[in-house]
């Protein structure tokens, strides 16, 4: 099979900016990946073609680019899939993170985002250990079922795919951002940690838990299925159990929720002012787009009736309410 | 071709011009449809947040409702669709779930057995109605417009869920498109995120990732954009002239939900379609378009 490869080449110290230059190069069997006819051509047609590579077979996280528009690792893509799909393989560096040299970006502010959120656990001393009947002290190991509740966060292997596709990251590059969320998730999920509460406080505030858009990005490009925006969510779940309310971000939930109890529908109208509520200045800023809203009919009555059957909704949310 | 029509709060509340020009497409092309008056709010996704038992009790309970009439559904909102198709995936594929669910409903006689379908009206446009039939139904073609597809994230991810259009590369907007007979913009934005979720919370972040997507449709000469999600469609049109303060640019860029471009090329008029209720004018779209036919 002959395929052609587009790939982003950028010498920082020659270029003014990145290229992407062809390659054309026979492909010896269907099996071969991406990272394979990299090696290739950096042995056969360019050795100057830069890229980071370790493993070869998706375990050690070292080789996310953008494939065809999409992050993944190139170890663990098939040429010939990509073919079949797009006919063409277009490689290019990881996004958000500066280019070191073709292939290659500086993982730096990826790691100190994953230093940032304390990744090892803080137990209290009897949490962690237990002294045993002949004296010797061991430690507490946590059982099957509780470690499936932190669902797939240590299979992460930090690759950074997730980050790259972040739509948050790319306007507010402070972000903790996908894989270091996930993995704090672990650690507050954890019985044995002794900083739930004081994690959820630093998670909750500027830059943290709240400020991701709900893309559903990191979830489809994660090589390993950790799904971090589920792991967000479920931060942001705790967050409001712990009580940590004083936030946009939990009472667009709680009053969200509200809304549907009472009516078994949003009300547009009364959702922004139950966000605003009772913050006159905040109330007064969002008015006069409520006024242009209104004027062009878009502002639904404050008093919709409830849907048909409300009764039945209204019995679900107690019947939660009891669970609490 | 019946479905259970599944309106979403938006269409009910904030874009009236949505139900209402889906509707009117709907009866010319021949999709008849059943509204599921009784049907509580999707969640949104945010539902989910707070309890996701409930979010999916509910979902459940609108899925028991159209298979007593023995209807697959039809959803009008990207992010409808994208919820509710996770949430029937769960309860099909899922037994243990279906049932702590099912048991959940039991007192009010309610239970889902797993058989329902959930579709986009996108989907339908493409999948039962088809291109060939879309095709011979244009009355004034858009011709000469310039329309960039904007698709939202929830038709598209998470695709385990959804499986209809490639998230990387979808084609549906625009063999759409090429069938009314507008021409069709490519740009990166067309599946990244409108910043709805955060409109609210962090309009900065939100701004920055609808105006921008915005900005970059306009810059590869785009007329128009056409959204098949009214929450998209939110973000790109009441908060555009917000975002034109924020990125200090004029976009003054017309959007239309995904039923009125195609009742514009059906020859509905700009009253049937509800294209006063838009904050940007859509006038300069409907300059480039040729006379009725
Ligand atoms: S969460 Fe997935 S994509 Fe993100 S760093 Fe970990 S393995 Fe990579
Ligand atoms: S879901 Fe949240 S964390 Fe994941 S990519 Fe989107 S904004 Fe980022
Ligand atoms: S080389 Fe290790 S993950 Fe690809």
């Amino acid at each position: 099979m002959r395929a052609t490869f587009a790939i982003q080449k950028f010498n920082p110290e020659i270029d003014a900016r990145p290229h992407l230059e062809e390659y054309r190069l026979d492909v010896a069997w269907r099996g071969n990946t991406v990272l394979d006819a990299l090696f290739q051509i950096k042995h056969q047609l360019d050795g100057s073609l830069t890229f980071r590579a370790s493993c070869r077979s998706a375990i050690c996280g070292s080789c996310p680019m953008v494939i065809n528009g999409r992050e993944r690792l190139a170890c663990q893509t098939l040429i010939a899939d990509e073919i079949d799909r797009s006919g063409r393989i277009e490689v290019k560096p990881l996004r958000q993170l500066r280019v070191v040299k073709d292939l290659v970006v500086e993982m730096d502010p990826f790691w100190s985002k994953v230093n940032a959120i304390t990744p090892w656990l803080t137990p209290k001393r009897e949490a962690a250990f237990v002294r045993h009947a002949r004296g010797e002290i061991g430690e507490v190991m946590i059982p099957q079922n509780v470690h499936q509740t932190f669902y797939n966060v240590d299979a992460c292997i930090l690759c950074g795919a997730c980050v790259s596709a972040c739509n948050s990251l790319d306007v507010s590059p402070g972000f903790l951002g996908p894989a270091a969320l996930a993995k704090a998730y672990r650690f507050v999920a954890d019985p044995r940690e002794g900083e739930r509460r004081e994690r959820l406080e630093r998670l909750t505030r500027e830059d943290g838990i709240w400020d991701c858009v709900r893309c559903n990005f990191c979830v489809e490009v994660c090589p390993k299925d950790v799904q971090p925006m589920e792991a967000i969510i479920r931060l942001r779940r705790e967050a409001i159990r712990e009580g940590l309310t004083d936030h946009p971000g939990a009472t667009h939930i709680t009053a969200f929720m509200d809304i549907v109890r009472r009516e078994g529908r949003l009300n547009e109208a009364r959702m922004p002012l139950a966000m605003v509520w009772p913050n006159l200045f905040r109330m007064l800023k969002i008015l006069p787009l409520g006024l242009k809203m209104f004027v062009k009919g878009k502002v639904p009555s404050f008093f919709q009736r409830p849907i048909k059957g409300i009764r039945e909704i209204r019995r679900l949310f107690r019947l939660r309410e009891t669970f609490k | 071709m019946k479905y259970a029509l599944f309106t979403g709060c938006a269409a009910k509340g904030a874009c009236p011009e949505l139900y209402q020009s889906a509707v009117k497409v709907a009866q010319i092309l021949g999709i008849e449809l059943e509204e599921l008056k009784s049907a509580a709010c999707c969640g949104a996704g945010v539902m989910k947040e707070g309890d996701p038992d409930l979010s999916l009790a509910i979902n459940a309970r609108t899925f028991a409702q159209a298979e007593e009439k023995g209807l697959p559904v039809m959803t009008i909102c990207g992010t409808c669709q994208g919820v509710l198709s996770s949430a029937n995936k769960n309860l099909k594929e899922d037994v243990p779930t279906r049932e702590r669910i099912n048991a959940m409903l039991a007192p009010d006689g309610i239970a889902y057995r797993g058989t329902t379908e959930v579709k986009h009206l996108l989907w339908v446009l493409i999948q039962d109605v088809g291109l060939d039939k879309l095709r011979h139904a244009v009355k004034r073609s858009l011709a000469g417009l310039r329309v960039a597809p904007f698709y939202g994230c929830y038709i598209l991810r998470p695709s385990k869920d959804l499986g209809f259009d490639d998230p990387n590369d979808p084609t549906s907007l625009e063999k759409l498109i090429t069938a009314l007979g507008g021409e069709r913009i490519d740009y990166s934005g067309r599946i990244k995120c409108c910043g709805f979720p955060l409109i609210l919370e962090k309009e900065s972040m939100a701004l920055a990732m609808g105006g921008g997507n915005t900005a970059e449709a306009k810059r590869e000469g785009a007329d128009c954009m056409v959204t098949p999600c009214p929450l998209c469609h939110m973000s790109l049109d009441i908060y555009q002239e917000r975002a034109e303060r924020q990125l200090g640019e004029r976009l003054d860029m017309p959007i239309f939900h995904l039923p009125q471009l195609v009742g514009l090329a059906l020859g509905l008029s700009e009253k049937d379609l509800g294209l006063s209720h838009h904050l940007v004018s859509v006038d300069a779209a409907l300059r480039k378009l040729g006379p009725q036919t």
